[in-house]
């Protein structure tokens, strides 16, 4: 039996070690908005929060996972959907199928978090998640708002 | 271990949202091909028509017959009905009808199926007139409480209004008595310089849920008692399963069966999907990978390249004499172009969720044509079509991997039948998807040029030898040996797929050579490969004759004026011929596919080490009428970030007779530091009706490698580029 820190509740998670803990928010846990997209940490639909820093989490052992280490996932970002990344995401209309979109607005989250005003050239360098709807020049527009707006930070 | 608690089951929470549920009232239109002008209600609700239902609340549900699946034809379907309708937008929603009701009512709502950029482009005609019959049942049922003629009544944003009296009633409010009103019989559409709702660019219906983790995809469903599955087809395309040893992995965790697909695949079904994966990973399978077992990419190439110079071959468009003019020719200019195997590579990987009896079998599944996935579930069911239905999820992207196959239906639906009533949810591993597609046809392309001594292009000879889709797929399609849809952009002058240039001797053919490889119609289909063959070909018959290549280009267009109209915005948005920056170069390319006209220029520099960096591409879309702009915008740019994948990347190479690449790592796909700057232009010329999702791909490739040789002197012929090196000594 493992305890999780996910969304700030402390969770029992009774489960084999190496499961990865995309499949333990997904399956155990049953929140299904972090993605299986490869399984080897190459496309980023599975990017959750640790510690407020961009993991993915599909190719990470639930056992290398601590009770004291804080996730968030898509539905721990905001209670309604209200974190500026989210807001900018509906404003520039980012999404298209969507399926990447979960990873891809956690780790813009935590790229503003960890840097409000990226440059052009940290987006690119910190954004690697995949996309093959093609989303990229809808994203950038999105972060690079929500950085002219000065409304994330470490305060 | 168990699942933590599960959630409603995913029928109830799909059909939660059906306005004929929720007790409201549908118009009923008659369209050509539906046998029925009042049809029978969706459930239990008595209805007039198939595509408009207002809640006494006002809100307004839309029915949409494709799929949405990221390209944006919920919201574009939904603003011409909504345009005729003459409805509030902000009361807007959208509901899918199933297969079944589908096959039950006669094809009410026609074609499900949303593949080839038809989503708008040819059922415009129809669910306008669906919104436009509502509407004037609206007025006649207020005309008739007011006891007015209804020619004194007009309607706008949701509220009908006699003009005369000053009375005034919300659709919601009539809509019970419009229904039971009888469709009239024509109805006239509005201009669509009228438009109010379509043709501008509204934001998406469906963004809110994609930005917190509730839309839910078919990878995501729950269901009481549901057991998850992973699965393992041969790797060997044709080879089957020999043997397999289930007593080695009965005991892992949470494994409950293991069982057999067909004669070639084997599935284990667990508690979870991620006990399915690891047992299934454990199991011991034999397979006997029989004839394929020794193809390789260099076997099928030698294959291919025989066909350049075989005497046999299907003509697809030929005019004068080609033979004669080469031979005749001052100078002859030949190059041979390749383009290998690509996997669609959605990022939702395929999966389905199936539920058999012996009475009844459910299907709930992302797919690009609900009809077929109901065929898929019925002829795997043992049940009839009758005793069937699919449940149509929306997709974690599509690309044409999900419509003209359903093999992933098949194998749920199969694995389901062993384990009657418990629900199944089958998840491919992205391994399972990479080297289970239905693949980019792999081609090659042998063109030459002949020139007078005055230098005027007088003959080409395109001769294509490959895979043809139509041959894997539908092979009773194929006429007399030909693919119809293999010469895409190549076609003799045409609403479709035309080639955009008069040469007095032409002549394009093809050579059959079909690999065992499935084929399959990806984003873009023929018309990727086709447009790179001939728009570098014909850059590089422009640089031999000294001219440029917009010049060159156009002096063969005089007959062409859509696509060279396209051309010259492309250009002109381009300033094709102003100077660039050191080190950066141009390429132009045009196309016509998908019912639209399509061109771009891409600026592009290569460092001396042979990297690339594409710094702009300007892309023209003339698609006739433009249904809503933003969205086009986003196909456009989205077009070309899979079609520069496509181009830079997408090899899926063949040895032992197997695909060899498993997974992102080894599949790469463009990413967003690789981004360029896109800047889409729409030019709709109207009178016709064109796609969006798929042109613009066919232009990514030729503009960019024209682009490099203009920066480098160096042709990529063999695609993906990574196959050319373009470092310079």
């Amino acid at each position: 039996m493992a305890k999780l820190n996910l969304n700030g509740k402390t969770l029992d998670i009774a489960v084999d070690g190496d499961t990865p803990l995309l499949w333990v928010i997904r399956e155990q846990i049953g929140l299904t908005g972090t993605k299986y997209g490869c399984g080897v940490a190459q496309c980023g639909a599975c990017t959750v929060h640790i510690d407020g820093v961009a993991t993915r989490s599909c190719a990470l052992p639930i056992s290398a996972v601590t009770e004291d280490q804080k996730i968030v996932t898509i539905e721990g970002l905001s209670p309604d959907g209200s974190h500026p990344v989210q807001k900018a995401w509906i404003a520039h209309d980012v999404p298209q199928c969507g399926y990447c979109q979960s990873g891809m607005i956690m780790a813009a989250a935590a790229l503003l978090q960890a840097n409000p005003k990226p440059t052009e050239a940290d987006i690119a360098n910190e954004m690697t998640n995949i996309c093959r709807c093609g989303t990229y020049p809808r994203v950038k527009a999105a972060i690079l708002d929500v950085a002219a707006s000065g409304t994330l930070g470490r305060g | 271990m168990t699942s933590a608690s599960l959630t409603k089951p995913s029928r109830r929470t799909l059909l939660a949202g059906s306005a004929a549920a929720a007790g409201a009232f549908t118009f009923g239109f008659s369209i050509p091909f539906a046998g029925e002008a009042k049809a029978q209600a969706l459930d239990t609700v008595k209805e007039i028509n198939a595509w408009v239902v207002v809640k006494p609340d006002d809100t307004v549900v839309i029915r949409i017959a494709r799929s949405e699946m990221g390209q944006g034809t919920l919201t574009g379907l939904a603003q011409l009905v909504a345009e005729e309708l003459n409805c509030d937008w902000s009361k807007v929603t959208t509901e899918y009808p199933t297969p079944g009701q589908n096959v039950a009512r006669n094809r009410v709502w026609g074609d499900f199926s949303t593949g080839g950029s038809r989503g708008i482009r040819s059922s415009h005609d129809y669910v306008r007139k669906g919104g436009a019959a509502a509407r004037t049942m609206l007025i006649q049922a207020a005309a008739a409480q007011w006891n007015v003629p209804a020619a004194e009544c007009a309607a706008e944003k949701s509220v009908i209004t006699h003009k005369a009296s000053g009375r005034s009633l919300r659709y919601g409010q009539v809509a019970e008595a419009a229904s039971k009103l009888e469709a009239p019989k024509e109805v006239a559409l509005k201009d669509p310089k009228d438009w109010t709702i379509a043709g501008k660019p509204l934001p998406r219906l469906d963004t809110v849920p994609k930005t917190n983790g509730t839309k839910i995809y078919g990878a995501d469903l729950k269901m009481p008692g549901m057991l998850n599955a992973a699965i393992k087809d041969c790797p060997v395309f044709g080879g089957k399963v020999k043997s397999f040893d289930a007593a080695k992995i009965s005991s892992m965790p949470g494994v409950k069966h293991v069982l057999p697909v067909g004669d070639t695949a084997i599935a284990v079904v667990a508690e979870t999907w991620w006990q399915a994966k690891t047992a299934l990973d454990a199991l011991p399978i034999v397979w006997d990978e029989g004839e394929n077992a020794k193809v390789s990419s260099e076997s099928i190439a030698a294959w291919l390249k025989e066909g350049l110079d075989a005497p046999q071959a299907v003509v697809g468009n030929q005019v004068g004499d080609v033979k004669a003019a080469i031979a005749g020719a001052a100078r002859t200019v030949e190059a041979v172009y390749s383009y290998p195997f690509q996997n669609h590579a959605t990022m939702e990987p395929m999966n389905a969720t199936a539920l058999w009896t012996p009475e009844r079998c459910e299907v709930w599944t992302p797919t690009q044509n609900g009809e077929a996935a109901l065929a898929a579930t019925a002829e795997a069911s043992g049940l009839p079509l009758a005793k069937c239905e699919a449940y149509k999820i929306d997709l974690g992207g599509g690309f044409g991997r999900r419509g003209a196959t359903h093999d992933w239906v098949r194998q749920v639906v199969l694995i389901a039948r062993q384990v009657p009533g418990t629900p199944i949810k089958l998840l491919w591993s992205r391994e399972e998807d990479m080297t289970h597609g239905r693949y980019h046809p792999t081609t090659q392309c042998k063109l030459v040029g002949a020139f007078d001594k005055d230098n005027n292009l007088t003959g080409l000879h395109m001769r294509i030898s490959g895979q043809s889709i139509v041959a894997g797929l539908f092979p009773q399609n194929i006429q007399n040996g030909r693919d119809p849809v293999v010469f895409q952009g190549l076609n003799p002058p045409g609403p479709e797929a035309s080639i955009g240039y008069g040469i007095p001797n032409l002549l394009i053919d093809h050579a059959m050579r079909n690999p065992h490889v499935p084929p399959g119609f990806w984003r873009g289909v023929n018309l990727n490969q086709n447009t790179i063959y001939l728009e570098c070909f014909m850059d590089e018959l422009a640089h031999s004759a000294g001219k440029d290549p917009l010049e060159f280009r156009r002096a063969l267009m005089k007959n062409h004026p859509k696509h060279l109209a396209v051309l010259n915005a492309a250009a002109e948005k381009a300033e094709w011929g102003k100077t660039l920056p050191d080190g950066v170069f141009r390429g132009i390319c045009q196309t016509m596919g998908f019912g639209s006209y399509v061109a771009s220029v891409a600026e592009v520099s290569v460092s001396t080490d042979g990297k690339l960096k594409i710094h702009r591409i300007v892309a023209a879309t003339d698609p006739g009428h433009a249904v809503n702009p933003a969205q086009i915008a986003r196909q456009v740019e989205g077009s070309f970030v899979y079609g520069l994948s496509a181009a830079l990347y997408g090899e899926c190479t063949v040895k032992d007779g197997r695909i060899v690449e498993e997974n992102f790592d080894t599949y790469n796909v463009l990413r967003l530091d690789e981004m360029p700057v896109v800047e889409t232009v729409i030019v709709p010329s109207g009178g016709f009706w064109g796609g969006v999702g798929e042109p613009t791909i066919a232009v990514a490739a030729p503009a960019v490698f024209n682009a490099i040789f203009a920066a480098t002197g160096k042709r990529v012929r063999a695609i993906p580029m990574r196959n050319t090196d373009l470092r310079r000594a």
